[in-house]
C-alpha cells in the first residue's frame, strides 16, 4: 500500500462546517414574552426556526369548565393582556349570542353599554396598536418610539383608571352590559386624548414608518401573501397586510359598529419604498392606519350623542339554553374567536378560545426560512404576538 | 545605576531633550517639576524627565477614565430628554452623580466567569480592549503642548493601535462560551476589518494634503483662516471625506445604526453578555473613551483640532475649543443613536463595500488632482473655488433626496 502524498493531508483540511442551534429565548429581549424559538443558522442565515411555546400556558380552558359565565371575563384578561377589554367583550359577546339562542332568556343589551364597549374597546386597540409599534421600532433597533409609545399608551390606561379601576386587567365588559358607567368629565378627557393624539400619529409615521433604514430593514421582508394568510388562518392586520380588506367590524358588523363611518386599513403596493403586499412593513402599517380609523370612530361616539339610561341588561342569572356556538369578533391582533358548548347550567362545558396570535406564531417557521436572525426579530415584532393569547 | 538611564533614554528619546521643544505635555510637566521641586532638579536632565513622563501617564491614566463617566452620564441625559423624559434625577444634585454611583455597584457585583469557557483569554479581553482605547489617547493633541507623544507616525499609529481592540472583542466572545456572544465577536469583527477601510482611505485624503503623519502637523495646517482653513472645508474631497470618515468612525465603535455587535433586541448584550463586574465595567467604559476617541480624530483631522474659529483671534481654540468640538461629535453619536434603527447584518456591509469604499477612492482621486492643480495652498479663492463647489453639492444631493422622500408615502395614505 502506497503511502499517501504529503500534500494529500493539506487538502483534506477543509473547514468544519456545521449547523449552529441557538436557542432564542424564552428569555430573551425581543421574543414578546416567553416564546422559545430553536434557530438553526448558518452563519447569520437561519435555516430553520422551530417556535416551542407553552411556557405561559395557564390552562383557561380548563378553568372555564369549572366556573361560571362571569367568573370566566377575568380569565379573558389575561390572554391578550395589551387588549384585555376586547378579549372580555368578545367573550361576552358569545355568552350573549349563546343567550340569544333561547327567546325565553334574550335580553337586549343598552344602547349605553354598547357605546361604552365601542368607545372602550377601540381605546384598547388603539393603546395595543401603540405597543406595538413602540415594541417593533426597539426590535428593528429604534428606542425612542417605544418610550413615545409608552407616553401616549399611559394617557389611554389613565382613561381606563378612571373608568374600571384596573390598568391591565380590565374585567369591564360583563355579560349584558358593562360593569361601571362613566366617570363624570370621562366623554372631555377622552376627547382631549383623542386631539392630542391624532398628530401624534403622523409624527410617527415621519419618526418611523417612513425612515430609511426601518424601510430597509422591513419592506420586501418576509412576504406572506393572502393565500399563505388564509391556508395558515391568519386574520386582523397581518392578513389586511397582505392586501385583503376582511375586518369583521365592517364584514359581520357586530354591537353597532355598522352605526359608524370607518374604512378597513389594509396594505398596498409602493414600488417607491419597495413596500411589497403582505411584507412586515405593510403588515405594520396597517397597524398605523387602523389607529387612525379607530380615532374616527371614537370621534364619531364623541360628536353622536350617547343615550342616557342603564349600563346593564336586566337579567337574573347567565344560563344559557343547552347547545354550542363559536362566535368571532375583531380584536386588535385578529379574529378572537370563543366556542362555547352549554348543557343549560351555569357553568360551561367546554370553552374553546381560538386565538389570533397562535395562527400568526404558526406561520413564522415558514416565513423565517433562509432569512437572517435579524428578520426573525423584524418577523416576530411585525405579526405583534402576545404569548398569553398563544399559551392561554 | 542612572548614568546608565540616562543614556537609555537619551538613546530612546532624543528628540524630547532639545531645549526649548515644548510640544509636548512631559516637557511642560518637567519644566514644572524642575523649577518648583529642588530634588529633581539636582538629578540629572534625563531622569527629571523620566519622571515627568511617568507623571504624565498617571495625569492621563487618572483623567481619561474620567470622560467616559462624564459621557455616560451625558448620554443618559441625552437620551432622556430625546425620549421626553428626565433621565437619571436621585443621585447628587439633578443625577450628576449616577454614574459614580453605578460604578461603585459594578465593582460589588460578582465576577462571574462561565465555567466552561476559557478563563485566561476571558480575564484578558476586558484589559486588552480597554488599553487599546485609552492608547489611542497618546496621540491625540489637545493643545499645542497638551500631547502625550508627538509621533512622527501619530495618525498611523492611531490606527493600528485602535484595531487591535477587535482581536479583544473575538477573544471575549470566544472565551464566553457563550453562541450570542460568538455570533457578536464574529459579527463585530467583521464590521470592524470593513470600516477600517473607508476609515483608512479618508485618513488618507487629509495626509495628502498636508503631507504629514504627525497630528500636530495636521492640526497646524488648519491655522490662519479660523474655520475657512479647516480641512473639512479645504477641499471638496475632503467634505465628503469628513461624512465618510464619520459615518466608518460610527460603525467602528458600534454605535446605532451599526450596533449590531451588541444588538440588544438580536444578541441581547454581543460579545459582553457573559460578563459582569467590573469587567463589564471595563467594556463600557472603553466603549466610551473609543467614543470621545473618535470624535476628537475627527475634529483634529477635519475641525481644526485646538486653533481657533476665527481668523487672527484665539476665540474658541486651545484645549476647550478642541474639547467643545469634539464633545459636538459626541452629541451627534447619541442623536443618532437614539433616533434611528439599526441596519441588518447584511446591508451594513453593503453600505461599507459598496458605497463607503468607492466613495473613499473616488475622494482619493479628487484629492489627487486638488493638490496637483492647487498645490496644497490656503489661499482664500482656492478655499472659495471649494465652498462653492460644496454648496453647490449640497444643494444638487438635496434636490435629489427631497425628491426622493417626496414619494415615500403620505402618512395614511394606505387607509384613505
Amino acid at each position: 500500500m502506497a503511502a499517501p502524498k504529503p500534500e494529500s493531508k493539506f487538502i483534506e483540511l477543509k473547514p468544519f462546517t456545521d449547523e449552529m442551534v441557538v436557542n432564542m429565548g424564552p428569555q430573551h429581549p425581543s421574543t414578546h414574552g416567553v416564546l422559545r424559538l430553536e434557530l438553526k443558522l448558518d452563519g447569520e442565515v437561519v435555516r430553520e426556526a422551530i417556535p416551542h411555546i407553552g411556557y405561559l400556558h395557564r390552562c383557561f380552558e380548563k378553568h372555564s369548565e369549572n366556573l361560571s359565565y362571569p367568573q370566566i371575563i377575568p380569565f379573558t384578561d389575561r390572554m391578550d393582556y395589551i387588549a384585555a377589554m376586547n378579549q372580555n367583550w368578545g367573550f361576552c359577546l358569545a355568552v350573549e349570542k349563546l343567550m340569544a339562542a333561547d327567546e325565553k332568556k334574550a335580553f337586549e343589551i343598552p344602547e349605553r353599554a354598547e357605546y361604552l364597549r365601542v368607545l372602550i374597546c377601540e381605546l384598547n386597540r388603539i393603546g395595543s396598536h401603540l405597543l406595538s409599534f413602540g415594541t417593533y421600532g426597539m426590535d428593528i433597533g429604534a428606542f425612542t418610539p417605544f418610550l413615545y409609545a409608552f407616553r401616549d399608551r399611559e394617557k389611554i390606561l389613565l382613561l381606563f383608571e378612571k373608568i374600571c379601576g384596573a390598568r391591565l386587567t380590565y374585567n369591564y365588559v360583563r355579560i349584558g352590559g358593562v360593569s361601571r358607567d362613566m366617570p363624570p368629565k370621562f366623554l372631555d378627557e377622552v376627547k382631549e386624548f383623542i386631539d392630542y393624539f391624532e398628530p401624534k400619529i403622523d409624527e410617527y409615521n415621519s419618526l418611523l414608518t417612513n425612515n430609511e433604514i426601518f424601510l430597509e430593514r422591513t419592506t420586501g421582508v418576509a412576504v406572506m401573501d393572502t393565500a399563505m394568510s388564509i391556508n395558515y388562518g391568519i386574520t386582523g392586520p397581518n392578513l389586511r397586510g397582505a392586501g385583503s380588506q376582511w375586518d369583521l367590524r365592517k364584514d359581520e358588523p357586530y354591537s353597532i359598529y355598522d352605526r359608524f363611518d370607518f374604512d378597513v386599513a389594509y396594505g398596498k403596493e409602493i414600488p417607491e419604498i419597495g413596500a411589497v403586499l403582505g411584507d412586515c412593513w405593510n403588515r405594520y402599517k396597517v397597524r398605523m392606519d387602523e389607529m387612525k380609523q379607530s380615532v374616527r370612530i371614537i370621534r364619531q361616539i364623541l360628536e353622536g350623542d350617547i343615550p342616557d339610561g342603564p349600563i346593564m341588561a336586566e337579567l337574573k342569572a347567565v344560563r344559557p339554553p343547552k347547545g354550542e356556538l363559536f362566535f368571532r369578533s375583531e380584536a386588535p391582533r385578529g379574529e378572537l374567536g370563543f366556542y362555547i358548548v352549554s348543557d343549560g347550567t351555569p357553568k360551561p362545558v367546554r370553552v374553546r378560545a381560538k386565538s389570533p396570535c397562535f395562527t400568526a406564531l404558526s406561520a413564522l417557521q415558514e416565513l423565517s426560512r433562509g432569512l437572517m436572525v435579524a428578520d426573525i426579530i423584524a418577523i416576530i415584532g411585525s405579526i405583534d404576538i402576545v404569548m398569553g393569547e398563544v399559551d392561554r | 545605576m542612572l548614568p546608565v538611564l540616562q543614556q537609555l533614554i537619551q538613546d530612546t528619546f532624543p528628540e524630547f531633550l532639545v531645549q526649548g521643544n515644548n510640544e509636548n505635555l512631559s516637557l511642560l510637566v518637567l519644566e514644572f517639576l524642575r523649577s518648583h521641586v529642588p530634588f529633581l532638579a539636582s538629578l540629572p536632565l534625563s531622569v527629571s524627565h523620566l519622571i515627568a513622563m511617568l507623571a504624565v501617564c498617571v495625569i492621563f491614566v487618572a483623567v481619561v477614565p474620567l470622560l467616559p463617566l462624564f459621557l455616560v452620564l451625558a448620554e443618559r441625559k441625552v437620551s432622556a430628554h430625546i425620549q421626553d423624559r428626565v433621565g437619571p434625577m436621585r443621585v447628587g444634585p439633578h443625577g450628576t452623580l449616577q454614574t459614580l454611583a453605578d460604578g461603585v455597584k459594578l465593582i460589588f457585583k460578582e465576577d462571574h466567569i462561565p465555567r466552561q469557557g476559557d478563563k485566561i483569554l476571558f480575564v484578558v479581553a476586558p484589559y486588552i480592549i480597554f488599553a487599546c482605547s485609552f492608547a489611542v489617547f497618546a496621540a491625540i493633541p489637545f493643545g499645542k503642548s497638551i500631547l502625550v507623544s508627538n509621533l512622527n507616525i501619530g495618525i498611523f499609529y492611531i490606527m493600528a493601535i485602535s484595531s487591535v481592540v477587535v482581536i479583544g472583542v473575538i477573544m471575549a466572545g470566544w472565551a464566553s462560551n457563550s453562541k450570542w456572544s460568538l455570533l457578536g465577536a464574529l459579527r463585530s469583527a467583521a464590521q470592524i476589518v470593513s470600516y477600517e477601510i473607508p476609515i483608512g482611505l479618508s485618513i488618507l485624503a487629509v495626509v495628502m494634503l498636508v503631507e504629514s503623519l504627525k497630528m500636530q502637523e495636521i492640526v497646524m495646517n488648519q491655522g490662519g483662516l479660523g474655520v475657512l482653513s479647516w480641512i473639512v472645508f479645504r477641499t471638496p474631497f475632503t467634505f465628503i471625506a469628513f461624512f465618510v470618515f464619520f459615518i466608518s468612525a460610527i460603525a467602528e465603535v458600534n454605535r446605532t445604526p451599526f450596533d449590531l455587535p451588541e444588538a440588544e433586541s438580536e444578541l441581547v448584550a454581543g460579545f459582553h453578555t457573559e460578563y459582569s463586574g467590573m469587567r463589564f465595567a471595563l467594556f463600557f467604559i472603553a466603549e466610551y473613551a473609543n467614543m470621545f476617541a473618535v470624535s476628537a480624530i475627527a475634529a483634529t483631522l477635519f475641525l481644526g483640532g485646538w486653533k481657533g474659529i476665527l481668523p487672527g483671534y484665539d476665540f474658541l481654540g486651545g484645549t476647550p475649543g478642541f474639547v467643545i468640538k469634539t464633545l459636538l461629535l459626541v452629541f451627534v453619536m447619541m442623536w443618532i443613536r437614539w433616533t434611528l434603527p439599526r441596519l441588518r447584518v447584511d446591508q451594513l456591509m453593503n453600505l461599507c463595500w459598496k458605497y463607503l469604499i468607492p466613495i473613499s477612492f473616488f475622494n482619493i482621486l479628487g484629492i489627487g488632482i486638488w493638490v496637483l492643480i492647487f498645490q496644497n495652498d490656503k489661499h482664500p479663492a482656492y478655499i472659495g473655488i471649494s465652498l462653492l463647489i460644496i454648496i453647490l453639492g449640497i444643494f444638487g444631493a438635496y434636490l435629489v433626496l427631497g425628491k426622493r422622500s417626496s414619494q415615500s408615502p403620505a402618512p395614511g395614505a394606505s387607509s384613505a
